[in-house]
């Protein structure tokens, strides 16, 4: 029988296999691939939606000693998301790097990096985590560092090397439950977990070595330096993938896992650093003179914003309350997702066209590329959280529910990072309203610009007018 | 006996910790990649030893062999990750600093550097 769960980690594995033993046939194969995955992936994601968890143990071996594979709503609402943005990915790359030489080298190391992806939101164990975790930190510190300038060189090592602290530690909280539980298996361990020096080191060493990881402030350093420095596909699948994998971890542990186990003091300490996130990352880029390097900066701030829902959560009586929260929260990582993707590679495309991304010399290139311009505008309606975008419901549910909850200061970060947003976002388009003359065609290079297009689109008007089906997903198969 | 066991497990598992601890210091007191990868390979010895310090249940008993497994595959991660920053340093090596000042933010197709 064909299980959704074992393809859509199996499938892009296979087509990196296949396009390591044929990299004549890469585009094609790994395009095959990609359709094939993200085929499997919203298969998956309609299973859940109509109402039933999946769960499988792989070659019948149960727990605790095979390997098991879940999706509830969380996991398959990012399993979509993660993997349309992926498709759209793809075929930009056939785009963007033609049938160069880094084109062979890129699809490899793309389909790894989408396993990884496929399999750390999929997995239902600590320790398969953990495997899914540096498997996605190896493909995407090698992907970033693809155009093979000295400071990609330098910016990758440095994300290799923080990513590795990060994951030895994460690893150390694992071996700690094992000590203390004896198993692996996420639902085992939520069950025997109780209070005590055991839990709590582990939750610090887990949580702490992936804030490093998600590049929560002040441990964002290696963020803007990797992501800007990277090919426009790979930095749309850093920053609105690879860290979302980081993200959606810590949020596993916090709200399943160690349920029981978090105080509000230390979720307050996360929003706190959320907050520092929302605001020195929405400053500097507003500060920043390069157009990746402002993309990157945004990503510093949204995951903040991520992080401000985690003392709301850990206050929220369970229930309904939690749930809108919940589903906020989602909302945000996914309408980010879109919307990080599509503005990379239109800046991408930007870059290309001009040879350089600085704002300030934006004026003319901008103009002359419509349908980039206006895809970086549709995505700074997602940034900024103008309706109809994700990013409004969820920014109103938050500021609605930190009132509600008596923790009244995230509205007042919230309401800042917004208008900082705005000031960056309208900083470039601004830029795109020079007086010279405007091409008769919109599109300059549609395998680049649609599929980026799209994803801005799908960011500022789809996931905001879906959630409702998003929340219903969420609720599922829990 | 179980005593004995206890006793044992106790040394070796707080000797990883030890491991552990010397190897977080060192990654982040010293600048040198190689002295960082030592480090980071050390932590994950530590994290290894208390593994194989769970599975011991007496010379009588087979060992649990799950944390066994953990600290195969353990290996096999932190292997390809050395590897990986070892290409890095080899690839920073080669140019000099000065000859990069030119390429400041520049996405060109050119040869990748990162063959192992």
């Amino acid at each position: 029988m064909l299980d959704p769960l074992a393809l859509a980690v199996a499938l892009p594995l296979l087509g990196a296999l296949l396009v390591t033993m044929l990299p004549g046939w890469s585009r094609t194969l790994g395009m095959l691939t990609a359709l094939a995955t993200t085929g499997v992936a919203l298969w998956l994601t309609v299973t859940v939606w109509s109402g039933e968890g999946l769960r499988s143990d792989l070659g019948g071996w149960g727990v605790p000693l095979g390997i098991g594979l879940r999706a509830d709503g969380l996991a398959a609402a990012l399993v979509a998301m993660a993997n349309l943005v992926a498709l759209a990915i793809s075929i930009n790359a056939t785009g963007y790097f033609g049938a160069a030489e880094s084109s062979r080298k890129f699809w490899p190391l793309w389909l790894l990096l989408w396993t990884a992806l496929n399999g750390l939101f999929l997995a239902a164990d600590l320790f398969n985590l953990y495997v899914m975790l540096e498997l996605l930190g190896l493909s995407a510190a090698a992907l970033g560092a693809l155009t093979g300038t000295r400071e990609a060189a330098e910016a990758n090592l440095r994300y290799l090397l923080v990513g590795l602290l990060g994951s030895m530690t994460y690893l150390l909280g694992v071996a700690l439950l094992y000590t203390a539980y004896g198993v692996l298996d996420l639902e085992l361990v939520a069950e025997a977990l109780t209070p005590g020096p055991v839990a709590w080191s582990a939750l610090a060493l887990m949580v702490g070595g992936l804030l490093l990881k998600s590049a929560l402030f002040p441990l964002h350093f290696w963020l803007p330096p990797a992501h800007a420095n990277a090919p426009a596909p790979v930095s749309a699948a850093l920053s609105a993938l690879v860290v979302k994998a980081a993200i959606y971890l810590v949020l596993r542990l916090w709200l399943d896992l160690f349920d029981g186990i978090v105080t509000l003091p230390a979720a307050m300490l996360l929003g706190l650093l959320g907050a520092g996130a929302v605001l020195w990352g929405s400053w500097r880029a507003l500060r920043a003179e390069r157009l990746k390097l402002l993309a990157a900066y945004s990503t510093v701030a949204q995951i903040g914003y991520l992080f401000l829902f985690l003392p709301l959560l850990t206050a929220a009586p369970d229930g309904d309350t939690r749930e809108r929260l919940l589903t906020a929260l989602v909302l945000l990582a996914l309408t980010h997702g879109f919307a990080k993707a599509g503005f990379f590679l239109a800046a991408g495309l930007v870059q290309k066209s001009t040879g350089h991304d600085r704002i300030r010399e934006l004026g003319g290139a901008a103009q002359s590329l419509p349908a980039a311009t206006f895809t970086i505008g549709l995505a700074g309606v997602a940034l900024i959280g103008l309706p109809p975008s994700g990013t409004f419901f969820a920014k109103w549910i938050l500021v609605g529910q930190a009132i509600a909850l008596g923790q009244w200061w995230w509205a007042l970060v919230a309401m800042a990072g917004t208008l900082l947003a705005a000031a960056y976002v309208f900083r470039v388009l601004a830029r795109a309203f020079n007086r010279e003359p405007t091409p008769k065609c919109f599109l300059t290079d549609p395998r680049t610009e649609i599929p980026a297009l799209l994803l801005a689109a799908l960011s500022a008007l789809g996931v905001g007018l879906a959630a409702q089906p998003i929340a219903v997903l969420l609720g599922a198969g829990v | 006996m179980s005593h004995e066991i206890l006793l044992t497990q106790l040394l070796y598992g707080s000797a990883g910790l030890l491991f552990f601890l010397l190897g977080a210091w060192s990654f982040i007191s010293h600048e040198p990649l190689w002295r960082k990868l030592i480090a980071l390979n050390i932590m994950g010895a530590g994290v290894f030893h208390v593994l194989v310090a769970v599975a011991y249940r007496g010379l009588d008993t087979p060992p649990d062999p799950v944390p066994h497994a953990l600290v195969l595959t353990g290996i096999v991660v932190a292997v390809s990750a050395t590897a990986l920053a070892l290409a890095f340093g080899r690839r920073l090596d080669r140019e000099a600093p000065e000859h990069a000042s030119d390429a400041h933010g520049g996405v060109d197709d050119r040869e990748d550097g990162t063959h192992a």
